[in-house]
């Protein structure tokens, strides 16, 4: 059992567990004490793990270690290559190069129950947990066989020495998302783990549930396991971690000490310092007549674990590219489904797209308004995966196209709009109309801001344009969405990367917590006020 | 230690979209021989009395048809449900329901000659399945209910109200105490001179061809498709679940509806406490074993009846249970869902990883 304390099934009286080792590293502590210093060989050490897929490098040699009684931060934005790299730490992907060693030794990772086996435990953003099963059920179906027997007390134990309140026998589905993580987290240490691995544990998190994890934590590093802490949240790796790991666009960009680091100097490193060099020049727009207007937009949020969305304004006029930057989560999603209809608005005049009040109207009024929608999912989304790219086309082109009196599908219209994107938009495909599914991220990408952009929309609202879409493809649609721009349309980019709202914005707001900032010209933007405002900094605040 | 992996394909494989119901049928005519035997049953003819005997017979060839109308028509509306992800397991009740009113109306022009008699029991028919169908459908459109609860609990408040109506009400005064309505007069059309196959037969063929072009051609069938297979995908595309769900299965319930009409008024002539061998609950084999494609429906509509005047044969010619039939019906459902795995995975040998 985990700590100091020996419980039955422990085999090995490590001396890394003792108490006494770890009296540097106790929880509060283990963010005040020098962190720099590897006082011990690591629990894991990544050396030079490169990973591929397909044209795109998600890891390009990545140097990574982890000490005993460490809480090491993974920093990063969406598609920095986070997930790939524990990915193969807990055996889930293999690396192309590079190689893994587990408490000083070379160590091969064939698979998650090798990783379980050698000590790594994970909890995922995602929980595997049965809804109808009780707490108790759900941890011994993650046990070995015949590693069930007196769980229960084993269970009130590892939930009391963690301060994990679990009841067990309560049934999952009563249980908020904090308590759910627990039962995650509970069953990794019932397999007394040395590295526990968290991916994003806080995104879906209250800030309350968030406080009771760090002190889970601390005690947890106390005992000197190795904590591998994935966040894009400053404050908290500020506050908890030892140690940071920053990674953008698949490489390691800077290996530090947060707590000597500024919120700003961090945010840096995750944008880049280059973020600057890439400012184009202030664009000759200024002065189009507006196509999108919101104003006050209040929105309850749909769900408990939505955003609620308060008093927005933004207007975009013709020929510009606004930015919305802002860490995932802050109610991006939300505000897309309210400008694309998906949400209605609560008042007309809330949403007004070319001078008409259009709040309540669905999405389909809202097209033929003018305005074209490009959501972040491509997959399930943006396209149905197992419809024909004709089809797919159909789906956001049925409300313009009247031929068939609207209601027999115009099959050969949809096939000549697919030729006519791919060859625009270079689309790389097996046959002339396959299922959406069977194209590679990148050209289903093109084809579904391609499918929007070639209807000549006069406002395209577009989130995370080139999420996960390798440099060439990238490039053609940020190309093709500044000149849409400059033929008269109106874009709004919702994006996480920074790198490409430099590129293609010539305004630039922050939405936070629901809250959008105050558009700024891109050129008068710098990084560092960026990442204070995605931070939830206000614009005063250290700039 | 090696052991069977499954891996996602690609693309769903076009060659197991049409193999998996032929290897679902293989393995149910191999369980089929097993359970003949652990009944104590010569496997081989008790086969070839099942599966063989009905084929090579005229009576039964057109028997077949009888039994496949209702079939094929219940299981294309549930292709329209199924493909839209909305359960409706109780066209068993639509189809009684349907009967009800298609027997009721019947009884409206009994005695009177009137030529609106078949259209009338038709309507009435689609209408009382559409009606009861529509239940379940508000019910999940309003309180997020349940609709496989529903609908199947309803299977049962028709079965009761059909009950009621031919032991109270609607009795023939002079049936000698029997349960059951008069002989009614209004009589639907016999296709093919001197056997039991009328109008239903067409109307199914009809009704298959019908949603093979709403499906492929319209903007309703695709809608259908889309709001089936990527809900999110459908609401970008400015679709109405809730809408659809009413359509769907007021639809279905509709078919199903002139099913049971056509099988009270045309088949039976007349209103019995029991009017369907289960029919409602076979279509939904028909309809997955068909691949919830309207010519696919066809087909298993016939092989399905088959399994019906299988079932009967082997009682006569065997003394095998007719309870068989369902078990042989639901170890094809079975096989069907399980084969289905096949079309987007691909198995592989694999050695076990080291544990």
């Amino acid at each position: 059992m985990p700590g100091p304390r020996p419980a039955p099934g422990t085999s090995d009286p490590d001396p890394v567990y003792t108490a006494a080792s770890m009296s540097d590293a106790l929880p509060d502590s283990a963010a005040g004490t020098g962190g720099a210093r590897q006082p011990r060989t690591p629990v894991i050490r990544a050396c030079g793990l490169s990973k591929r897929f397909g044209p795109v490098v998600a890891n390009d040699r990545i140097d990574l270690a982890v000490g005993p009684g460490e809480i090491h931060a993974l920093l990063g934005e969406n598609g920095a290559g986070k997930s790939t790299l524990v990915k193969m730490l807990y055996g889930l992907l293999q690396p192309d190069a590079g190689h893994i060693e587990w408490m000083g030794r070379r160590a091969a990772i064939a698979g998650p129950s090798a990783a379980r086996a050698l000590g790594i435990g994970m909890v995922f953003q995602h929980f595997s947990l049965f809804e109808s099963l009780s707490v108790a059920e759900n941890v011994a179906l993650a046990l070995p066989r015949g590693a069930a027997d007196g769980l229960a007390g084993r269970l009130a134990e590892v939930s009391r020495q963690y301060g994990l309140e679990l009841e067990p026998d309560r049934p999952v589905h009563e249980l908020s998302v904090g308590e759910r993580q627990r039962i995650e987290i509970v069953r990794c240490l019932l397999q007394d783990p040395r590295l526990l691995i968290l991916d994003e544990p806080t995104a879906v998190l209250t800030p309350q549930e968030a406080e009771q994890l760090f002190a889970t934590l601390g005690r947890l590093a106390g005992e000197g396991r190795a904590i591998l802490h994935i966040t894009h949240r400053l404050d908290e790796v500020r506050r908890i971690c030892s140690r940071a790991t920053i990674l953008r666009h698949g490489r390691l960009v800077a290996s530090c000490d947060p707590r000597a680091e500024t919120p700003a100097s961090l945010a840096r490193m995750m944008i880049g310092a280059d973020a600057d060099a890439l400012r184009r020049d202030e664009a000759p727009h200024a002065g189009g007549a507006p196509r999108l207007e919101l104003r006050g937009l209040d929105l309850p949020a749909p769900s408990e674990h939505a955003v609620a969305l308060s008093s927005i304004d933004l207007v975009v006029r013709a020929g510009e590219v606004v930015a919305i930057a802002g860490v995932a989560g802050n109610g991006q999603s939300e505000l897309f489904s309210a400008i694309s209809g998906e949400t209605p608005a609560p008042g007309a005049g809330d949403v007004v797209l070319s001078g008409r009040p259009a709040g309540t109207m669905g999405i389909n009024a809202r097209r033929r308004l003018g305005a074209a929608f490009v959501p972040e999912e491509r997959i399930g989304h943006a396209a149905a995966a197992r419809l024909r790219l004709s089809e797919n086309a159909i789906l956001t082109g049925h409300a313009l196209d009247d031929r068939g009196g609207g209601w027999i599908v115009d099959r050969r219209g949809a096939l000549e709009h697919v030729d006519r994107v791919s060859e625009a938009f270079d689309v790389r495909k097996g046959r002339r109309d396959p299922e959406a599914a069977s194209l590679s991220g990148g050209n289903l990408q093109k084809f579904v801001v391609g499918r929007e952009i070639l209807r000549d929309p006069s406002l395209l609202v577009v989130s995370q344009p080139t999420w996960g879409v390798d440099a060439g493809a990238a490039a053609t649609i940020r190309r093709a969405l500044v000149a849409l721009a400059r033929r008269g349309a109106a874009v709004l980019v919702i994006s996480q990367d920074l790198d490409e709202i430099f590129a293609i914005a010539d305004r630039i707001a922050v939405i936070h917590d629901g809250r959008l900032s105050e558009p700024i010209p891109a050129a008068r933007m710098t990084a560092e006020r960026l990442g204070l405002l995605m931070g939830g900094a206000h614009a005063r605040a250290e700039a | 230690m090696a052991w069977i992996a499954l891996e996602k394909r690609a693309e769903p494989s076009l060659a197991m979209t049409f193999l998996s119901p032929l290897l679902a049928i293989a393995l149910t005519l191999a369980s089929s021989a097993a359970i003949f035997a652990a009944l104590g049953k010569d496997p081989l003819p008790a086969m070839h009395a099942y599966f063989v005997a009905p084929l090579v017979d005229p009576w039964s060839l057109q028997e077949l048809v009888v039994k496949a109308t209702p079939l094929v028509l219940i299981a294309t509306g549930l292709s329209f449900c199924y493909l839209s992800n909305n359960w409706n397991i109780g066209a068993e009740g639509q189809y009684v329901m349907g009967g009800i009113f298609g027997g009721g109306a019947a009884l409206a022009f009994h005695q009177t000659g009137s030529a609106l008699g078949l259209p009338a029991v038709v309507a009435a028919g689609a209408l009382g399945g559409a009606l009861l169908a529509s239940i379940p459908a508000l019910l999940r459109i309003r309180f997020s209910t349940n609709e496989i609860l529903t609908s199947l609990m309803l299977v049962y408040v028709a079965e009761l109200l059909l009950d009621w109506l031919v032991r109270g009400p609607w009795r023939d005064p002079r049936a000698m105490n029997f349960p059951q309505s008069v002989a009614f007069d209004v009589k639907v059309p016999i296709l093919v001179e001197g056997s039991r196959i009328h109008l239903g037969a067409a109307l199914a063929v009809l009704a298959c061809c019908a949603a093979a072009f709403l499906l492929s051609r319209t903007m309703k069938g695709f809608e259908i498709r889309v709001i089936g297979q990527a809900p999110r995908a459908a609401a970008f595309a400015g679709f109405s679940p809730a809408r659809a769900t009413l359509l769907v299965f007021a639809l279905s319930g509709a078919l199903a509806g002139i099913a049971g009409a056509l099988e009270v008024v045309g088949t039976m002539g007349q209103l019995r406490p029991s009017i369907s061998p289960g029919y409602g609950f076979a279509a939904i084999i028909v309809a997955f074993l068909g691949r919830l494609h309207p010519f696919g429906i066809l087909c298993a509509g016939l092989l399905l009846a088959l399994s019906y005047l299988g079932g009967e044969n082997a009682q006569i010619m065997m003394k095998i249970p007719l309870d068989a039939t369902r078990v042989i019906q639901g170890l094809l459902l079975f096989f069907v869902l399980a084969c289905d795995l096949l079309v987007l995975h691909r198995p592989r040998l694999a050695r076990r990883a080291t544990a």
